[in-house]
């Protein structure tokens, strides 16, 4: 009898081992799953019950957004209001359990929830402390953002303002914008808005055409490369055969044998493209990923609100070879490949000449702060890549101030302050009747603090007269007394 | 150290835990922890010392661990009622009291365990009368489709958790006394044309099955086993006389199936039956048929009773569109609540069991789904230490059969112990979708009343059991 109560006993072990292995399939192996499954309301209830931290300005003390409680004891629940109402809409997102969440309220959704990692839960669980958001001081400047708006006076565009020296995104206005606190009650109608599109955030998700301003990228690789040097003189004259179609400057106008930096002031389309050939689609395509182009901008900000600039051909495909370098190389293109970028890919192109050649990682945030004020986080200057020789950053950074001197940007001219830029201005629409003008540019020359993309979609006038003075006026706001 | 003394020390550390469970789920009510807990665990720590002394006075050489863990899971099951109601954990402690009182009348009235024998055919036939009673027009109440509970007046009852004790004393009982004679292995092995025979005639029958009734595979090997099981039986010549009264206990217990039409209690009552069965005979063949029978008959119910049948297509996919918020909830909001435990679990008091508009996200939360609870509170780790306890507690119990000295002692403590075994695996099964869901308590510590005096009955059996044993061995001059 004894040996099979001994047997009985092994067979009641096995049966409760199999209750582990179960408990621990649902508890550790398959929590996250069972987390996700979408009849699963826990972590809605949960995260409701969490007042999520402020969002601020990057005086610290502008709130973006905050979490106002509703209810009392067990049943208190959080909403999101959002008080510059559609200013910061862009970068600063939202959140609702039934809308979900964008821009930084999704991307730093951990941080705003307060969540822990399971050891520091543990202690937080010994000390009984509820759950509590941090505050997330972003890097997005309030002088800078309004004048942007001022500035694009309610036509659809972008603007983007970086540090070169940190990659802090100081601005990031797409418009037109929407008011997050109505987002419960607007978002069908937001989304249905096909001619508008507000919920896009057009300095990520959206590429254009930029036009002559890519010439900064080919002047990058021909003069990074060796290829060019900015006293190399080139015909200029129009129309000049490339790739076998005849190509023409801005307006006809033809110029004769030109240097470089000549070109560059005059934006000498043919001069350009004849570059653009020189240095080759390997090359090309070898400095526009070192600049960023064909990946995610590396921000902190929702992967699904980010998409990758780069050459596109007629199927709508990403292409690294087979294009037409000499159009590409001045900011156009044909079917087999056009060149399309995002206003935050070329602010970076700006922010990267003026940092000597080094490419910070943007980032939206600045801090992560504890709701006792203690520094939970900051976030140091990351570098990219390195995009070129610190003299190739030089010798651009004289030719692109050059433009604003003396050349087609001259509206973006700050006095006291010497401004390096860049006009572009592309062609859109059936017929070519609409313009995408375009300014990026960088100041002070001599140490740069800031670099600034403007752009705005399908109007009518040149980049040096349409977007070069939003460029300006956004410097002159971010720049502050120095700027006069 | 003596048996009792290592029995007092071990209530120690149950009162601190039942003492910081307590202070873990305040903490979280109110901001400071009030001496409410102290009281709490004072007042627990007094009850378990009155127990113990009793148990010194009447029971000086029973098992010194069993009570001691048996009060640390009824504490764990405090904390835990108290954690989503305060009201019913003042009526489980009350319950509590009245376990403990049974617990005491039984150790006083049952001085040798051995009377029962006496009395098994009434015990047995208490039983089956307990087990029907669901089933009686007026007292009976059908919950969930299962019949499982009386009600009369404001008191309503599970009478299966007082029938299991009663089956178990009478299944021990006889099964001592015809376990040897039920079959009579043959000394010299059958002349190979009847093996030709005993054996053929099953195979041939399983590849009918197969091949004329197109069963499936899982059909298949059921019938296979059945069928050889029951050829082997035929070949150890079973004796029709012994035989009878167990044939009838088989008969009973696949009719409990379809009376009580419980998944879950059926399994409990047929595994304790197996196992006993199988510790006395020692008998494959004889579980072979009992469990295909059993299979077969549960696979029969789960596809014509409609709410059998329910409940295995819930634990077949709990998160099927047409269920999960409808009759799969339970499960499904168990599992979720699992999952929200993690490793660690979120902290006693912490988990998440109202909605905020008011209302339970989790259904029969102390009672079936209690262990679910705990999971999402104290995480795998707490649930592996819960199981840790049971599976100590079965290890005393089956420790006690061994060291018993007459067939009826070993027969009773397995039995018992196996029960409650089964029932843990019933339960916790079903809340971890091992098994189909069904409404057993887990012993000692789900909320029930019917649940907390059985067990405390079942306790003190096993106690009785385990100071006869031990005493007896250590007159014989060692102490087990």
């Amino acid at each position: 009898m004894n040996r099979q109560i001994v047997q009985l006993f092994g067979l009641i072990t096995l049966l409760f081992a199999v209750l582990l292995f179960f408990t621990s399939r649902w508890t550790v192996f398959e929590a996250s799953s069972l987390e996700d499954n979408q009849y699963n309301r826990r972590p809605l209830i949960e995260e409701q019950k969490i007042p999520r931290g402020l969002i601020l300005a990057s005086d610290a003390r502008t709130v973006l957004a905050r979490s106002r409680g509703h209810g009392r004891g067990e049943n208190r629940i959080y909403t999101r209001t959002y008080p510059t109402r559609g200013l910061f809409a862009h970068p600063v997102g939202f959140s609702y359990i039934r809308n979900g969440r964008r821009g930084l309220e999704s991307s730093r959704n951990d941080d705003l929830v307060g969540k822990e990692d399971e050891f520091a839960s543990i202690l937080s669980g010994l000390e009984s402390r509820d759950q509590e958001g941090n505050d997330v001081v972003t890097t997005l400047d309030v002088r800078g953002t309004q004048a942007a708006v001022a500035g694009l006076a309610g036509r659809k565009g972008a603007v983007v303002a970086i540090e070169p020296k940190t990659g802090k995104v100081r601005v990031m206005v797409s418009l037109p914008e929407y008011d997050p606190n109505l987002i419960p009650s607007q978002i069908g109608q937001l989304n249905r808005d096909r001619t508008n599109q507000p919920l896009l955030n057009r300095t990520t998700q959206e590429l254009y055409p930029p036009g002559s301003t890519f010439k900064v990228v080919t002047a990058t690789a021909g003069l990074d490369s060796g290829a060019i040097t900015p006293d190399t003189v080139i015909d200029g004259s129009s129309p000049k055969e490339i790739s076998g179609v005849p190509l023409e400057n801005a307006g006809g106008e033809s110029f004769g044998p030109i240097s470089i930096t000549d070109a560059l002031t005059n934006s000498v389309n043919t001069v350009w493209a004849q570059v653009g050939e020189k240095v080759g689609r390997d090359t090309l395509v070898e400095y526009m990923r070192r600049f960023g182009f064909y990946e995610d901008p590396q921000l902190d900000y929702p992967g699904a609100q980010m998409i990758p600039s780069g050459i596109i051909n007629g199927k709508g495909t990403y292409v690294d070879d087979g294009f037409d370098a000499g159009r590409v190389a001045i900011g156009q293109g044909g079917l087999e490949g056009e060149i399309r970028a995002g206003p935050l890919q070329m602010a970076e192109v700006a922010a990267a000449v003026g940092n000597k050649g080094r490419l910070m990682k943007p980032h939206l945030t600045d801090r992560i702060l504890r709701k006792d004020g203690r520094v939970k986080e900051v976030i140091e200057p990351d570098l990219q890549s390195v995009v070129m020789k610190p003299e190739t950053a030089d010798q651009l950074a004289n030719m692109m101030s050059r433009v604003v001197e003396e050349g087609t940007g001259t509206v973006a001219a700050l006095s006291g302050v010497r401004v390096a830029g860049k006009t572009g201005t592309a062609e859109v629409g059936a017929n070519r009747e609409f313009t995408q003008p375009w300014f990026i540019c960088f100041a002070p020359v001599e140490d740069p603090r800031m670099a600034v993309a403007v752009t705005v979609e399908r109007t009518t006038g040149q980049g040096g007269t349409v977007a070069a003075p939003i460029a300006k006026s956004v410097l002159e706001a971010l720049l502050g007394g120095g700027a006069g | 150290m003596s048996a009792r003394t290592r029995e007092l020390f071990g209530l120690l550390p149950v009162s601190l835990l039942v003492a910081a469970g307590f202070a873990a789920v305040l903490s979280t009510r109110t901001e400071n922890v009030s001496d409410a807990t102290l009281t709490y665990g004072a007042f627990f720590l007094g009850l378990c010392v009155v127990a113990h002394l009793f148990i010194r006075a009447r029971l000086p050489d029973a098992d010194p661990y069993m009570f001691p863990l048996a009060a640390g899971l009824a504490g764990i099951g405090l904390v835990l009622i108290y954690r989503i109601d305060a009201e019913l954990a003042r009526e489980q402690a009350q319950w509590f009291v009245v376990g403990l009182a049974f617990f005491c009348v039984t150790i006083l009235l049952v001085d040798d365990h051995h009377v029962l024998e006496r009395y098994r055919y009434t015990i047995a036939a208490a039983s089956i009368g307990l087990l029907m009673m669901p089933r009686l027009p007026g007292i009976g109440a059908q919950v969930n489709g299962a019949f499982l509970a009386i009600k009369i007046g404001p008191i309503q009852f599970q009478p299966a958790e007082f029938a299991k004790l009663g089956i178990i004393v009478f299944l021990a009982s006889y099964l001592r006394e015809t376990g040897d004679i039920l079959v009579r292995p043959r000394l010299r092995p059958l002349p190979y044309q009847r093996q030709l025979l005993l054996w053929g005639i099953p195979a041939l029958l399983t590849l009918l099955g197969v091949a004329v009734l197109g069963l499936a595979p899982a059909g298949s090997v059921l019938l296979g086993v059945f069928l050889f099981s029951f050829a082997a039986v035929v070949r150890d010549r079973p004796s029709p006389k012994h035989f009878g009264p167990l044939l009838l206990v088989w008969g009973l217990a696949m009719l409990m199936l379809i009376v009580i039409r419980d998944l879950g209690s059926s399994l409990m009552f047929f595994g304790g039956f197996l196992g006993l069965l199988w510790v006395a005979t020692a008998r494959l063949s004889l579980i072979g048929v009992g469990a295909t029978m059993f299979f077969g008959g549960s696979f029969y119910l789960s596809q014509n009773v409609s709410h059998v049948k329910e409940r295995v297509d819930i634990w077949l996919d709990p998160f099927a569109r047409n269920v999960v918020n409808d009759e799969g909830y339970q499960l499904a909001q168990s599992l979720f609540a699992q999952a929200d435990g993690g490793l660690f679990g979120q902290g006693f008091g912490r988990a998440l069991l109202e909605l905020p508009g008011g209302g339970t996200i989790l259904p029969a939360a102390h009672t079936d789904l209690i262990y679910a609870v705990l999971a999402n509170e104290a995480g795998l780790f707490g649930a592996a230490g819960l199981i840790g306890l049971y599976l100590l507690f079965v290890y005393r119990g089956l420790r006690t059969a061994l060291s018993a000295a007459d067939g009826f002692s070993k027969l009773l403590a397995t039995g018992l112990t196996g029960v409650l075994a089964i029932q843990v695996f019933v339960i916790v099964g079903g809340v971890t979708r091992v098994i189909p869901l069904t409404g057993v308590t887990l012993p000692f510590v789900s909320y029930g009343g019917s649940s907390i005096v059985a067990n405390m009955v079942l306790l003190a059996l096993l106690l009785i059991v385990s100071d006869h044993a031990r005493s007896e061995a250590r007159r014989r001059g060692g102490l087990v």
